[in-house]
């Protein structure tokens, strides 16, 4: 995703003089070719994400489209006052950009864990909220970004990951993508998770369950009728994230469920505890620990879905 | 009383009356910077009612939002909204809110948050330098702001990149919040911390208004470095009983007070 979102900004770079890349002093191997080729519309601000964040509403204001590049917290915790004060309330074209997404740099540790992000960013006024599911989503990502759609956070994963669509992709800003048609259940994914949820949905279909799996690449503004509809023709919806089991996808689509929903549903999240993890390993290690395997939110899927013949106390129905 | 000390002199008059009306604090500060306001939009900044929009326009941030009544009177004063607006400052409904904001015609950024204008200053002179283009920006600081680490990431930003066509002034009344700066966290030798981040500085009394004036028509002060003006000042200036005084951050005035205050300042004019 990285590479992918690196390569579009270049390519769009070369005929929009008005795109910015600023990064916090990272990117090695990354950007350089960016800025070679286009040293007036780049800046390494130094290690001062504060500042980052203030000088590229300056720019912004100024008529510029600007990115800002990071890891993990560094982009958006960090200076999340300037975000809401500067860019958020004057409604500027920064695009806060974020490599390592949850566990992306998991033995890293957690000051490199990005697992509170989609909450904290997803709370602030005017900021959209976008983590594509695979590299294709990601480039079409920032072409639509780069075209100065205000204040946005794109939350991207790392290097390498699979390529989950087949053939071009029709993305829309705030659209879910249908990546796979299913009537008993629904997968909404987020992130980096997509590839995973396709699997899972895989394993479910030997069970002969027929799972729908979305992409649901922006959180905010949220796709409410692809998630009312799923819940209206699966009646069973699995959220799945590499975040936090608060306020991120999984509470934002409880919002729109608990609030529009017009027929019962089944509803649980597939997320990570409130917690710093005490636990040290790469992503993969990580994700097996916190059930983040198609194995194991297959698994889950199947127990939720099995609840749809019983009455349990989880269920919600709205009238 | 020149045309411009007169002016600072109205500024303070309408900052009264309305943290008065309002019964909202900050009056020292805003007391402080009155001639730095006065001189700066009628002497120096290229922006007039009609040019808000134009994009060659000077820009000016108020760093130091928390002085908006000040600031809402000095582009009152200069035509770019109607007096009468300041009357119902901080209330109910009212136009103009307690912190400087972004929609008040001639306001360029919303600040109240210390240490976020010296930043997004050197984004607005950068995309001009960048763009070869003759603007300047203008930032007017509080002393208590270069507490913030954001502040001086800011100025080393700015001086990396030779922004010469940027300007900061730093309202130096020496108190803050909760006591004087040299108590607080002092910033001595302060004139010489902004030269060692290589900026060119340069001090004057803040209530002098020719002093100001031909300082801020002679920026840069050297080619190739951020301006930086520091402007020694009196919190509470004008009023002898609310000079170098940490209440005057807090209270209003009201009754008596409030009338002896202004028989002060009207006794100026």
């Amino acid at each position: 995703m990285r590479d992918a979102f690196v390569h579009t900004l270049t390519e769009l770079a070369q005929h929009d003089p008005r795109i910015m890349l600023l990064v916090g002093d990272l990117g090695f191997g990354v950007v350089a070719d960016f800025a070679k080729r286009f040293p007036k519309q780049f800046l390494n601000v130094g290690v001062a994400e504060q500042n980052m964040a203030g000088v590229a509403t300056g720019l912004a204001m100024s008529g510029r489209i600007v990115f800002t590049y990071s890891i993990a917290n560094f982009p958006i915790l960090r200076c999340l006052e300037q975000l809401r004060n500067d860019a958020c309330y004057h409604q500027a074209n920064v695009v806060s950009v974020s490599v390592g997404g949850g566990f992306s740099y998991g033995a890293l540790g957690m000051t490199h864990h990005g697992t509170e992000d989609i909450a904290i960013l997803r709370a602030l006024p005017y900021m959209s909220v976008i983590a594509p599911g695979d590299p294709k989503e990601a480039q079409a990502a920032t072409r639509y970004l780069a075209v100065g759609h205000g204040p946005a956070y794109l939350r991207l994963g790392r290097a390498g990951e699979p390529i989950v669509h087949e053939g071009p992709i029709d993305w829309q800003f705030g659209k879910a993508i249908t990546v796979r048609e299913g009537e008993d259940a629904t997968i909404i994914s987020t992130g980096a998770m997509l590839d995973t949820c396709v699997k899972a949905a895989a394993l479910l279909a030997e069970q002969s369950l027929s799972v729908r799996v979305l992409s649901m690449h922006t959180v905010k503004p949220l796709d409410e009728t692809a998630i009312l509809s799923a819940a209206r023709e699966t009646g069973c919806i699995l959220t799945v994230e590499e975040h936090s089991r608060l306020g991120g996808l999984g509470g934002a689509v409880a919002e729109v469920l608990c609030e529009n929903a017009q027929s019962p549903f089944l509803f649980r999240q597939r997320a990570l505890p409130s917690e710093f993890t005490k636990h040290v390993g790469s992503q993969d290690y990580l994700r097996e620990i916190y059930g983040l395997t198609a194995e194991s939110i297959a698994e889950e899927m199947a127990d939720l879905v099995s609840g749809k013949d019983a009455v349990p106390s989880r269920v919600l129905s709205v009238k | 009383m020149n045309e411009v000390e007169r002016l600072a002199n109205r500024i303070r008059i309408h900052a009264m009356r309305m943290i008065r009306n309002a019964k909202s604090s900050h009056l020292g500060g805003n007391f402080s910077m009155a001639e730095i306001m006065a001189v700066l939009y009628t002497r120096i900044l290229k922006i007039s009612p009609e040019s808000i929009e134009d994009p060659n326009r000077d820009r000016l941030i108020l760093s130091k939002g928390h002085a908006a009544a000040g600031y809402y009177a000095t582009l009152a004063e200069c035509g770019f909204f109607p007096l009468e607006w300041l009357d119902s400052f901080y209330t109910d409904g009212a136009r103009l809110a307690g912190h400087a904001t972004r929609g008040t015609p001639g306001i360029e950024v919303s600040s109240g948050a210390l240490g976020h204008g010296l930043s997004m200053a050197v984004g607005m002179a950068l995309a001009a330098k960048r763009d070869e283009a003759s603007w300047r920006t203008f930032a007017v600081l509080s002393d208590g702001e270069c507490d913030e680490g954001s502040t001086w990431e800011a100025t080393m930003l700015a001086a990396q990149h030779g922004l010469d066509n940027l300007v900061a002034i730093v309202d130096y009344n020496k108190i803050q919040a909760l006591g004087h700066t040299k108590d607080v966290v002092d910033l001595e030798p302060f004139a010489d911390k902004w030269s060692a981040f290589r900026w060119a500085v340069q001090e004057v009394d803040g209530h002098d208004c020719r002093a100001l004036e031909s300082l801020l028509k002679s920026v840069p002060l050297q080619p190739g470095k951020p301006t930086c003006i520091i402007a020694h000042t009196v919190k509470g200036k004008g009023v002898s009983f609310m000079e170098d005084s940490l209440l005057w951050h807090y209270r209003n005035p009201q009754g008596e007070e409030y009338e002896k205050a202004l028989a002060e300042l009207e006794a100026n004019q």
